[in-house]
């Protein structure tokens, strides 16, 4: 991709659109998120880093509720998370989610993956729903193989048509956690052209990730998590060039080597 | 392009029926023996039963057949109306008949499941109704027959079909309710499967004929068959569960977390995503079951109804026809079998048709 395309346009001014503030979890007496505040303006990109264990996934799981925090607020989309939210699956449906493992529902065609949401929970008419599907496969280039069920595609194309899926429901934000890590080298990088193209098309973006190249030509902002907490975050090519903490230090030297 | 391509053909091995034979049964050692033990025992049974069943065997009605050594299979042809019908007034057994074949040929038609569309619904409710008309008569102008007189294999398919069919969307309500986060649904589905599955069905039809009219209010009567109806369907329903609850926990997490971060609530999770995949798994333990109730319909000749088990024996007690309980048991062993067969064939079929590969 060209540099221009991704050139990161200011989002100072813009709304927030996930806020976190003072947020903590616990899994029984094991403390793996303490003490989270974070704010993300529209269409900004941030990419969460640190080591296994650090509590990355939990907390981008905790922005659509697929976890529960027990102390502090999340607000997503001007909608706090709390245990009475009547509607907890408004707000799933406003932000997409990409996981490791693609997740795809496997009975199903790939056409009819990401027709599933529209219809069901935005009540599209079916027709329109399948347009809307082509639409993305399209966009993810992978539309010949609308017919086809997940387990005849390889690792490189679920992750698309995952992608893809969660596009359909049109969301005003996108989670990935982990979305390459376990995909093959070479079909690491048309999963991330995708999210790419996505992230100039101005969505907002949180992304689980270690691929640093990644990071610093698309994230606003990178964050560097270590046992539940936010130890370190910058600007990416501060981030990298001059890491302050020093748990960030040993991090990227290993990542880097 | 075309002209340089050699058309290379697989080697020609063993062709022909002694090859074949070679290859499959006498390849080895082991092999060699085991063939020409399985062929001797075939030799020393399946003989001498077809001599006994089809070649000095009988026929025709009311045959004297004490002097042959060939099965009797006048027994069937003199009988099979009490057999098949029970008491069923054999005036108007084409009532029945014509209510069977409906019945197979809606079976039929829904083992295809490209046919499964709200016709194919409609097709049911009005084939059910006819079907109860035909057989209960007592309207447009048919003599009425009362339900203690349905016998034999219109006994055995209603409480099977019933059964089963009930049965099933049963046990995954239970099965769901045992996965279910509130305790009091969760606690009142565990105990029900574990007491259901802690007695025998016989137990359960006893209880059903002799112990629920007691807590019934004065007066009112509910019938026998209904009883048995509903004992079968609820032992079967816990047996299900548990296979379908197996089902349940095979499934992986992130197929619920897909259908969560899409916005799906609970019931469009377990309806499109999960018990689709979660059923799948578990179509040849469900059929077990399903075939073990249909099989086991037959215990209700212990509370007295006169089912096809209980028909044949009637017959049997017959003095006429002593001593050819084999020939008789044979029969319906034979109607059973055809039915089972049907059951785990259809399932087959359908294990490979939902097969996506994954
Ligand atoms: N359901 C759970 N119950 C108890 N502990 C959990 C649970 N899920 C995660 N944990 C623990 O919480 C911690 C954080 O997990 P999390 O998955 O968020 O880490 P991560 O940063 O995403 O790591 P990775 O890079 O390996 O994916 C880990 O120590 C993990 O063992
Ligand atoms: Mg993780």
């Amino acid at each position: 991709m060209s540099e221009d395309k991704t050139k990161k346009v200011d989002i100072s001014s813009k709304k927030t659109v996930i806020e976190i503030i003072n947020m903590h979890k616990w899994y029984g007496d094991f403390h793996v998120l303490n003490n989270i505040n974070l704010d993300v303006k529209k269409s900004e990109r941030i990419v969460v880093c640190g080591p296994s264990g650090s509590g990355k996934s939990t907390l981008i799981r905790c922005v659509n509720r697929l976890e529960e925090h027990q102390k502090g607020k999340i607000i997503v989309d001007g909608i706090e998370l709390t245990k009475d939210l009547k509607n907890i699956e408004k707000v799933r449906s406003e932000v997409g989610m990409v996981f490791q493992h693609f997740n795809l529902f496997p009975h199903l065609t790939i056409v009819e993956n990401l027709t599933i949401g529209p219809i069901w929970v935005r009540k599209t008419p079916k027709k329109e729903a399948e347009e809307i599907a082509m639409h993305y496969l399209e966009k993810v280039q992978i539309a010949e193989q609308a017919a086809k069920f997940p387990g005849q595609l390889s690792g490189g194309q679920q992750q698309r048509v995952a992608i893809a899926r969660s596009l359909c429901m049109k969301p005003n934000i996108m989670l990935f956690d982990e979305a390459t890590s376990a995909l093959d080298p070479e079909m690491v990088k048309e999963v991330l052209d995708v999210m790419i193209d996505l992230a100039t098309g101005g969505m907002t973006m949180i992304v689980v990730t270690h691929e640093m190249g990644f990071a610093k030509s698309v994230a606003h902002r990178v964050l560097f998590m270590d046992e539940g907490a936010i130890v370190e975050e910058n600007e990416p090519n501060e981030f990298f060039d001059n890491p302050q903490n020093d748990r960030t230090k040993l991090f990227l030297s290993q990542i880097l080597h | 392009m075309e002209t340089n391509i050699e058309i290379v053909k697989p080697p020609i091995t063993n062709v022909g029926v002694i090859g074949w034979i070679r290859e499959n049964l006498f390849s080895s050692p082991l092999n060699t023996v085991l063939t020409i033990i399985i062929a001797s025992i075939l030799w020393f049974s399946v003989i001498p039963f077809l001599q006994w069943a089809l070649i000095d065997s009988y026929w025709l009605p009311d045959s004297n057949c004490k002097e042959t050594n060939g099965a009797c299979w006048s027994i069937i042809t003199s009988n099979y109306k009490v057999i098949l019908f029970g008491f069923y007034p054999q005036n108007i057994l084409w009532r029945p008949i014509t209510a069977i074949i409906m019945l197979v040929s809606l079976l039929i038609i829904s083992r295809n499941r490209n046919w499964w569309n709200a016709y194919l619904g409609y097709s049911w409710l009005a084939g059910l109704i006819i079907m109860g008309v035909l057989l209960k008569g007592g309207i447009l102008g048919l003599e009425a027959v009362d339900i203690e007189k349905w016998g034999g294999i219109i006994l055995t398919l209603l409480l099977s079909v019933f059964g089963l069919t009930a049965a099933y969307p049963l046990g995954i309500l239970l099965a769901l309710g045992r996965q279910s986060e509130m305790p009091v649904i969760k606690t009142f589905c565990v105990f029900y499967i574990e007491l259901i599955r802690g007695v025998p069905l016989i137990s359960l039809l006893f209880m059903s004929s002799v112990v629920f009219p007691l807590f019934l209010p004065e007066g009112m009567s509910i019938n026998a068959i209904l009883r048995a109806q509903v004992a079968i369907i609820m032992f079967t329903a816990a047996y299900i569960a548990e296979v379908v609850r197996g089902g349940l926990q095979g499934m992986n997490k992130g197929q619920f977390e897909a259908a969560d971060s899409l916005g799906l609530n609970y019931t469009q999770t377990m309806r499109l995503i999960i018990l689709p995949q979660a059923l799948k798994i578990v179509i040849p333990p469900s059929v077990s079951i399903l075939i073990s109730a249909f099989k086991d319909t037959s215990l209700v000749v212990i509370i007295g109804l006169y089912d096809l088990l209980k028909t044949t024996q009637s017959t049997l007690s017959d003095p006429k026809w002593m001593g050819f309980s084999a020939e008789a048991y044979i029969f319906i062993a034979l109607i059973y079998f055809i039915c089972c067969f049907f059951m785990s064939n259809y399932s087959r079929k359908l294990e490979k048709e939902l097969d996506t590969g994954l």
